[in-house]
């Protein structure tokens, strides 16, 4: 099988500072994948050595099952690092020239400035539009090959929260219509939104990788009840004292949510009141902090 | 390459400071190789170029007149086109954009030597265009018949300002890319071909006879010589009859190859940031 992305070992180094270190990153046909990281961890640098840009110091990377040389990015749209273009042409011209250099026909360019809704304004100079709008001609520009695997280095940065919410449905839209498409961004949000999987990546290796759930760990419960001390007592010799944690005036429980009902009955029926009971899931933006936390720490 | 050719030639035909450069080409070339000196010989005033007859402004002496700015002034234009057309890409952050759509870099910087090599025929053949003007309105103004070069003649020097004006669009082109950027590659072009090579003739050389002998291996004399083997005039910063005209040719042939194999090699070896 060709994968649209396979990577071994990838390393690039600058002298002393190792940018990015073994890294081992695989994606799957058809899925949009998560490049989860905060700024400097490497995601940049990666994504770079993946389209050619630079030139890894160790390691193989392999696009849709293709090594590196001509051709190579055939079928592949990218962008990378906010958008780049001729200040002097208008947008539409811009797209016409790449779609020269991607021998691909002048209709492609209509048809993604439509997609990213920038028909409108096709004809004014690049050099005039906003930030939100040279955003959307980046994008246009990684469509126009109507590509496979489609690339996109933080692709939201410098839209309004409508711009926001149609890139995601975009890419939602392109990863249903089978594209494959690997998105890095340091917005959580963003990645939980639209992502069937997720690799965070810090001080440039590759620390977590998983779907959004299963980074976010086990579900467990939140309980309520009075008083706290007896109800902390009762749930240890019930469920085992390891998984308790008395936080914030309340229990944190590391069990299944769907022992919810069995555990209630237990404490009313030790006469303890119980104000509430709840699924609790671990927030992501709290399991991205403890990776990257235990990440450092492990390099260190 | 041919898709980054043309890509390559909208870019330049779309860009203004193209026109601007071409603009301030045949301004500078009407100027000082017709104007001036016409108004010198018309007032009968006397100066430094008392030696330009009225006989060196007719038809009949287009091309030496022609290829006259090349080694120096104008040859100054095209390098500032070679770093712009090449140099850009690095200013504007365009080559990843560029890069992305799937063209090798060596198939995008061949297209772009094409487009600057193009764009310097197009500007030698406006300097001869405006000075055939030129030299005629002067012949008319002054009762003059005219008579053309014949058309071997045009033709080596159209081809002899053609090899000197993408040797150094070249130029341009390498330091764009060995500095990955736009105002120092101009600056220090310009330094080079404004300054360095007009100390080394008029200082260095008359002092030192290895820089006399060296002055016969740099693009600069070697660009004068070949101007001056096919008619500039003396006179002319730049132009001075170094080495015969035939060596001048291979030499600024060899630096038009070597300045582009260099950018070539140094755009493949190097990370695109």
């Amino acid at each position: 099988m060709n994968l649209p992305v396979h990577t071994e070992g990838l390393t690039k180094r600058y002298g002393p500072l190792t940018a990015v270190d073994d890294l081992h990153l695989t994606v799957h046909p058809g899925e949009v994948y998560g490049f989860l990281g905060p700024n400097g961890a490497g995601k940049t640098t990666t994504l770079r050595m993946l389209l050619g840009l630079v030139r890894p110091t160790a390691g193989t990377v392999r696009l849709l099952g293709r090594p590196p040389g001509a051709g190579r990015l055939t079928g592949v749209g990218a962008l990378i690092e906010g958008p780049a273009f001729y200040p002097y042409l208008s947008g539409r011209d811009n797209l016409a020239v790449l779609a020269r250099y991607a021998g691909v026909g002048a209709d492609r360019v209509a048809l993604v400035l439509d997609l990213v809704d920038l028909t409108d304004r096709a004809g004014d100079r690049y050099a005039g539009y906003s930030l939100g709008m040279k955003q959307r001609l980046g994008v246009a520009a990684a469509l126009l090959k109507d590509p496979r695997l489609l690339i996109l280095d933080e692709p939201t940065n410098g839209l309004d929260p409508a711009g926001m919410a149609d890139m995601r449905m975009l890419i939602r839209r392109l990863g249903a219509g089978g594209c494959t498409v690997l998105v890095s961004s340091h917005l959580l949000g963003e990645v939980e939104q639209v992502c069937d999987r997720v690799g965070v990546i810090s001080r440039g290796r590759l620390i977590a990788e998983g779907s959004v759930a299963e980074l976010r760990g086990t579900a467990g419960l939140r309980v309520l009840a009075d008083p706290l001390d007896e109800a902390a007592a009762r749930v240890r010799t019930l469920v085992g004292a390891e998984r308790v944690r008395v936080v914030d005036g309340g229990l944190e429980l590391a069990v299944e949510p769907e022992r919810a009902a069995w555990l209630n009955a237990e404490l009313v029926g030790a006469g303890l009141a119980v104000r509430e009971l709840r699924p609790r899931e671990r927030d992501l933006e709290q399991v991205f902090f403890d990776l990257i936390e235990k990440g450092t720490a492990d390099v260190a | 390459m041919s898709r980054s050719f043309r890509a390559e030639l909208v870019k330049l035909v779309r860009r203004p400071a193209t026109w601007l450069l071409l603009a301030i080409t045949l301004v500078l070339a009407v100027t000082f190789t017709y104007v001036f000196p016409y108004a010198s010989i018309a007032g009968g005033t006397s100066g430094p170029n008392t030696d330009r007859t009225l006989p060196m402004l007719l038809p009949d002496r287009l091309v030496g007149n022609s290829l006259g700015g090349l080694p120096v002034f104008l040859g100054s234009i095209v390098l500032i086109l070679g770093v712009l057309t090449v140099g850009g890409e690095y200013g504007w952050g365009t080559w990843k954009t560029v890069l992305s759509q799937g063209p090798s870099r060596l198939e995008v910087y061949a297209g772009k030597l094409l487009a600057l090599a193009a764009a310097a025929l197009a500007v030698v053949l406006a300097v001869f265009v405006v000075g055939a003007v030129s030299s005629v309105l002067i012949a008319l103004a002054e009762g003059q018949s005219v008579h053309w070069p014949a058309a071997g003649d045009l033709l080596t020097g159209l081809g002899a300002g053609w090899l000197i004006a993408t040797m150094w669009a070249m130029l341009g082109a390498v330091l764009a890319v060995a500095l990955r950027s736009v105002a120092l590659p101009v600056g220090l072009g310009l330094v080079w071909m404004l300054a360095v090579q007009n100390l080394l003739a008029a200082i260095a050389a008359p002092l030192l006879d290895w820089v006399a002998q060296a002055q016969k291996g740099l693009p600069g004399p070697n660009a004068g010589s070949l101007a001056a083997a096919l008619g500039a005039p003396g006179d002319t910063p730049g132009v001075a009859a170094t080495v015969g005209g035939g060596q001048a040719a291979l030499v600024v042939a060899a630096y038009l190859v070597a300045f582009a194999v260099v950018g070539g090699v140094l755009l493949r070896r190097r990370d695109i940031g």
